[in-house]
Order: structure tokens, then C-alpha cells, then sequence
């Protein structure tokens, strides 16, 4: 028990250090990059029990600024591949645990 | 008023059955209004309307038109909804029964335009047929055609990963990674940053070295456009007044050549580059035996006088200095404390090429004059001095070492050398300046402090050739004329120049200036025109071809009184000279045109037979 409340609690404290959002692969221009990644943040951390709605909001926002067709993923475990226009993707991890895939294809 | 002719004025006749009124009544404004009434027409004809399929009351339109028209009150524009406008545009839409009201408004006069103006609100404005035609075209159109176009598509890439929590883990800690490195990186690049701060701002500010030939031609183009009058002057200006001025001449004041660093020091030496025209050399430093300091070098073009082109500070000051006339780089300057140097141009350093001393420096003995000579036979460069401790030097320079062999050593008596130093003392005397035949090189000249001139030759090192009495005090200068082979020149400190034939003892010519005398020098274009400098400040140019007695240009050159002017140099090329004066100021002169007579070719004979003539004692 002792074990696992350890291993909580440094989960817990290796969340807290690490939420810092990482990009892993992104082919964007820096602006739209930065851009894309604070709302990424803004929409995981309003809806953090929600993914959903984080993607939903994500997807309109970025159909509003950067025109359609966004497509977003957001989740903790999962395998994808997909198509993309050059120069609109960002895959990033966030909140220690979290997986955002951002791609741009009408 | 009766004016009794019979009539009966003023009396009203009234007919018996004339309708008899109160005055009241008579009185009485009665308006008659005249109207296209028509009272015998019928008011109420009804006729059978086709369209309408029933009997309507019928109105002549003429009638009304031909109201409008005497009117000349034909509306422009009507609105839809009036009756008149009905009638004027289509019959057929009219409804005369609702309309009738309306009938006997539009007899009146002006009311046609009120029902206008009043139906106006409602309905679409018409115009009259009276004013207003339709008129219409088509033009062409051009026929449609189709054209597609397929844009391509935006490029696209496949992308794929896998999200799991491993995946993200690793990711997280290699980021941690990472950044430690690059903090531990940066610590270390703060520190090194903090010892080469102060490189980095150094290497950035003295770039102009790329570029220093540029800025250098830009220095020129705007000394140039500053200076642009005198450079003008320089080229092209004749004083056009000689012509009237008779044998006199004048110095038109050109460039003036000054350096903050020589404050202090007076010109000692100036001398021209033989290949650069427009190149001097200034030598700087001092006559005075007390302030004896340090000394400069200084060269000037003509193309720049605000800063000089080379400078060489010196510990000594500088006596005298000489350019070689073919290796225009080079020049040999003899200092205060009995040192020679040779300076080399080519090389950027601030240090001469090599230095000698002389072998005795108990005293200071200054080197007063050195003249480069023709590279001897192993082509070393060599030139001599002459020096206050009465020796003639000859100095070869030899890879970077110079060399010193005595020529000659001057004394009272005349060039005993193998007596002993110690008894030689008393008879020395200082050797002050001196000069090389033009044409013959061997032969020199040598003026001494007791005012003696000798006649030596290189070749002869114990004894001299000629002496003569020439002078009550110390020789300054002794120049050879560049055209006659025979003449040379000597000016003095007891106030006098003088001309000699080499071949007689008694000067040709002498001239009593009145005041010391600084320097003199021939005109390199004539043999018969000299300068000399005074400290007074005047610059006398001489010419013995016009007058033998008297200068033909006496000039004041200085702003203050007090500056005494040192030397004097002709330029070998341009009809300018340069005076320089004890300020460390070198200023520089155009000659006018009368001092640039140029001699004929007999002048030189004249010169001679008028020595004889002034001197009969001579044979």
C-alpha cells in the first residue's frame, strides 16, 4: 500500500512537474504554431474531465482563424494516421498524461 | 374748374335705365374671373365605354389640352396616380368616375401642378410626352463563354504516431534532460561571455580599415569641394594685374597646412617627393637650444591640407630631411641629438627603417643637413650629413643597418685629418649645411658655422678644393643652381645672401635683406629667379634677369608679426611654394605670373658677362 501511495504521489508530483506542454512533431510556421499550442492548453485545461469539448472548441477555433477543415484528437492512449496539408500539423503532449493531434484536411 | 368752353366736364351723364346702386354698393370690389368655362357645353355627356362595358361619363380631352397648352403650364413630370397623368399615358387605366372630382380642379390655372405636387407623395414619377421622349438601343453584347479552371490541391503529407502513456513519459523526461544540459551550458557561456565582452565591442567599431581607401578618396572629394576656390586658384588662376604691375609679381595664398599634434614645434625642414608632385615633407622640431623636445614628421598633399597623409612622432627634433629622389619612399632625416634615421613610406610602422648615431655623442651635436646620393655600385642606397661637430658624413645603407664612413672633417685650417682628436678641437667648426653639384656628383658644398663655404669632393676626403670667405657669421644654407653649373647661392645669419661664381672667391651678388634671414632657394623653372624667407615674415623672390638690386616680389605671408618664417621650398613641378614659419604652420603660394618668367637661352652668359661688368677688378 505504502508502495502504491508512493507511486501516486509521484505521479502526482511528476504531473505537476511536467505540465508543460511538449511538442512533438509540428510542420506549422512559428506563429501559427505558438498559437495553436496555447489554445491547445487553454482548451485542455478549460476542459480538463472533457475531452471532447476541449476538441470541440480546438476544432471551431482553429476553423475560424486558419479556415476549414480542422480535424483535432485529443486523448491518453491511442494510434493514428492520417493526411495532412503541409504545413498544418501539431502533435503534442500535455498535462503529463495528454495527447493532442491537431491536422488541417478538406 | 370750370373752364367755360360749353362742355359739360365733371358731370357724369347717366343713361335713364342704368341700374341704380348705393354708393356702398358701388363700391363694392367685384372679382370677375375669366374661365375656358364653356357655360353652353353640356356638363354631363354620357357615353358608352367599351372597355368598361357600361355608360360612363364622357370628357373631351381636347378641351382640357388646350387649357394646358394656352397655359403653357404643361407639367414635366406627373405622378402615376393623378388623373391627368392617366390621360396623357393611358386611357385605359383611368376611372373617370373616381376620378371626376378631380375634372374640375384641372380647369382652373394652376391646378394642375397642385394635384401633381399633392399626388407626388404617392405615386412614380412620369414625364410628359411634350418634354420627354423614350428613346431606345441595344447594344452589343458580347456572347458568354465558359471557362474552367481546376486549382491544385493544397500539397499533403501522411503523418502517424501512437499516443500512449509510456510514449509521453519518455517524452517528458528527455525535455527534462535537455534542459538541464542547456542550463548547465548557459552558466558556462555567461562566464566566458563576461572576459570577452569587452573584445567583441572592439572588433566591432574599428571596421574602417576595410574600407580605408574609400574613406580616404571621400576625405579628398570633400576637402575638394571645401577648398574648391583654391584648388581652382591652384590650376588656373593668372593674376591678371602683373600686366600692369610691371616687373613686380605677387603670391596668391593657397592651402595651409597645419597639425594639432605640432603645436609648439617650428618647421625645420621642408623638402618635396620628386615622384608625388603634390607630396612634402615637414620636418618638425625646434631652433631653440633651451626647449629642446620632442620632433615630428609630417607629409602633406596638396590634396588634403586639413590632415596629413603620414605622421611620424620622433623622440628628438628634427633638423633636416630629404627625400630620394628615385626611391621616392624613401627619406632620411637627421635629428637634434646627432642621430641619422632612414623612414621607409611603403611600411605601415611608425618606426624608421634603421637609426645610426654618430661614434662620438658626448655632446649633442645636431645633424643640420643630409642629401641622399646615387645608390653606389652594390646598390645600396647611401646618402651624407653634415653635423654640428664639423664631420661629413657618408652613411650606406646596408639590409637594414646603416653604415657611417667620415668623409670629411672640416677645420679652420683645411682638412688635416691625421692629426689627433684632441689638438683638432680647437679648429673645428661645425658643418651647417650642405649640398651636391647638380651635374657633377662628387663635388659638394659645405657651409660652416664660422661662415665659411668649402668646395669639396668626395673623392678628396683631407682636403678641400676651394674655400670661401663667404659670410661674418654662420652659413645656413648653400644651394646649387640647377641650370648653371658654375653658381651657387648662401644665405646667412649676418642678414645677407649672397651669389657666387664657384670660380671666383668674391661673390657675383649680394643682397642685404635687413632682417635674418631664414632660408633660400632656387626656382627649379629658371636659373636666374631664388626665394628667401625672413623672419619678418616676408618672402623675397628675386630675379636676376630683371632686376639685380631689388626683389620683384616682397610679400608678407604671415598673419601675426611675431611668426618667423623658416623655409622655403619650390615645388619641382607646380608654380607653388611652401614657407613654413616657427608656429609649425606651412603654408603654400601660387607664383604669379611675372615671377614665372621662364629665362632665355642666353641667360646664363648674361649672368656671367654681368659679373664681370659689376666687378671689373675681376679678369
Amino acid at each position: 500500500m505504502a508502495g502504491t501511495g508512493e507511486a501516486k504521489k509521484e505521479e502526482a508530483d511528476y504531473k505537476r512537474l511536467n505540465s508543460f506542454p511538449l511538442i512533438r512533431h509540428t510542420d506549422m510556421p512559428e506563429e501559427m504554431r505558438v498559437e495553436t499550442m496555447e489554445l491547445c492548453v487553454t482548451a485542455c485545461e478549460r476542459f480538463a474531465t472533457n475531452n471532447e469539448s476541449a476538441a470541440k472548441m480546438i476544432k471551431e477555433s482553429m476553423d475560424k482563424k486558419f479556415g476549414s477543415s480542422w480535424h483535432v484528437v485529443i486523448g491518453e492512449g491511442f494510434g493514428f494516421e492520417v493526411t495532412h496539408e503541409v504545413k498544418n500539423l501539431l502533435y503534442m503532449f500535455f498535462g503529463g498524461s495528454l495527447a493532442v493531434c491537431v491536422w488541417k484536411c478538406s | 374748374m370750370d373752364k367755360g368752353d360749353g362742355l359739360d366736364r365733371g358731370k357724369k351723364s347717366k343713361p335713364s335705365d342704368q341700374l341704380k346702386l348705393t354708393e356702398a354698393e358701388l363700391k363694392e370690389n367685384i372679382t370677375k374671373v375669366l374661365n375656358t368655362h364653356n357655360p353652353h357645353a353640356p356638363q354631363n355627356i354620357v357615353r358608352f365605354n367599351y372597355k368598361v362595358r357600361k355608360f360612363a361619363a364622357y370628357f373631351s380631352c381636347s378641351t382640357i389640352f388646350k387649357v394646358l397648352l394656352c397655359l403653357n403650364k404643361v407639367p414635366t413630370s406627373l405622378s402615376k396616380s393623378t388623373f391627368l397623368a392617366s390621360l396623357f399615358f393611358d386611357l385605359s387605366q383611368a376611372t373617370p368616375v373616381e376620378d371626376g372630382g378631380e375634372v374640375e380642379e384641372a380647369e382652373e390655372e394652376d391646378r394642375p401642378d397642385s394635384v401633381a405636387s399633392k399626388a407626388d407623395k404617392k405615386g412614380v414619377k412620369l414625364g410628359n410626352f411634350f418634354h420627354f421622349t423614350d428613346r431606345a438601343t441595344q447594344t452589343l453584347n458580347n456572347p458568354p463563354r465558359q471557362i474552367n479552371c481546376q486549382t491544385a490541391p493544397p500539397p499533403r503529407s501522411i503523418f502517424s504516431a501512437t499516443a500512449n502513456q509510456w510514449q509521453i513519459y519518455d517524452a517528458y523526461c528527455e525535455e527534462l534532460q535537455k534542459q538541464e544540459k542547456q542550463k548547465a551550458t548557459l552558466l558556462k557561456k555567461e562566464t566566458d561571455k563576461s572576459k570577452k565582452g569587452v573584445l567583441v565591442t572592439e572588433t566591432q567599431s574599428t571596421d574602417l580599415t576595410e574600407v580605408a581607401k574609400e574613406t580616404k578618396i571621400l576625405e579628398r572629394m570633400v576637402h575638394q569641394n571645401t577648398f574648391d576656390e583654391i584648388a581652382q586658384d591652384f590650376k588656373y588662376f593668372e593674376d591678371p594685374s602683373d600686366k600692369f604691375r610691371g616687373q613686380e609679381g605677387t603670391l596668391l595664398p593657397l592651402w595651409t597646412f597645419q597639425h594639432e599634434e605640432t603645436r609648439g614645434l617650428s618647421v625645420t625642414a621642408l623638402c618635396w617627393n620628386s615622384k608625388y608632385q603634390d607630396l612634402f615633407a615637414v620636418g618638425m622640431g625646434s631652433y631653440d637650444f633651451c626647449k629642446q623636445g620632442r620632433g615630428m614628421i609630417v607629409f602633406y598633399s596638396l590634396k588634403n591640407s586639413s590632415f596629413p597623409e603620414y605622421v611620424f612622432p620622433t623622440t628628438s627634433g628634427v633638423q633636416c630631411l630629404d627625400i630620394h629622389p628615385q626611391h621616392f619612399y624613401l627619406t632620411v632625416v637627421g635629428f637634434y641629438d646627432g642621430c641619422v634615421a632612414v623612414y621607409n613610406l611603403k611600411k605601415k610602422s611608425l618606426e624608421p627603417v634603421c637609426k645610426g648615431t654618430p661614434k662620438t655623442s658626448l655632446l649633442t651635436n645636431p645633424v643640420w643637413q643630409v642629401r641622399w646620393q646615387n645608390d653606389d655600385i652594390d646598390n645600396n642606397h647611401n646618402f651624407f650629413s653634415v653635423s654640428a661637430d664639423s664631420r661629413v658624413v657618408s652613411w650606406t645603407l646596408i639590409k637594414h643597418e646603416l653604415i657611417s664612413t667620415e668623409t670629411i672633417r672640416l677645420s679652420v685650417n683645411g682638412g688635416l685629418s691625421n692629426v689627433p682628436d684632441d689638438e683638432q678641437l680647437v679648429n673645428i667648426s661645425g658643418g651647417t649645411s650642405l649640398d651636391f653639384h647638380k651635374q657633377t656628383d662628387h663635388l659638394f658644398l659645405v657651409g660652416t658655422e664660422q661662415g665659411k663655404i668649402h668646395k669639396c669632393s668626395i673623392h678628396y676626403s683631407s682636403k678641400f678644393l676651394k674655400t670661401y670667405n663667404a659670410h661674418n657669421s654662420a652659413v645656413y644654407t648653400v644651394k646649387w643652381n640647377h641650370f648653371h653649373p658654375r653658381v651657387f647661392i648662401s644665405c646667412s645669419a649676418d642678414w645677407t645672401v649672397k651669389i657666387w661664381d664657384d670660380t671666383i672667391k668674391v661673390p657675383v651678388f649680394t643682397f642685404d635683406l635687413m632682417s635674418a634671414i631664414g632660408d633660400v632657394a632656387w626656382a627649379p623653372y629658371s636659373s636666374t629667379i631664388f626665394a628667401a624667407v625672413t623672419i619678418d615674415g616676408i618672402v623675397r623672390v628675386f630675379d636676376l634677369s630683371i632686376n639685380k638690386y631689388e626683389a620683384i616680389c616682397q610679400q608678407l605671408v604671415v598673419a601675426k608679426k611675431k611668426t618667423k618664417l623658416t623655409h622655403i621650398e619650390f615645388n619641382p613641378v607646380h608654380p607653388v611654394i611652401i614657407v613654413g614659419d616657427d608656429q609649425g604652420l606651412v603654408s603654400s603660394f601660387k607664383l604669379s605670373p611675372n615671377l614665372r618668367k621662364t629665362p632665355k637661352v642666353r641667360s646664363c652668359q648674361n649672368s656671367k658677362d654681368l659679373s664681370i661688368r659689376k666687378n671689373p677688378s675681376l679678369k
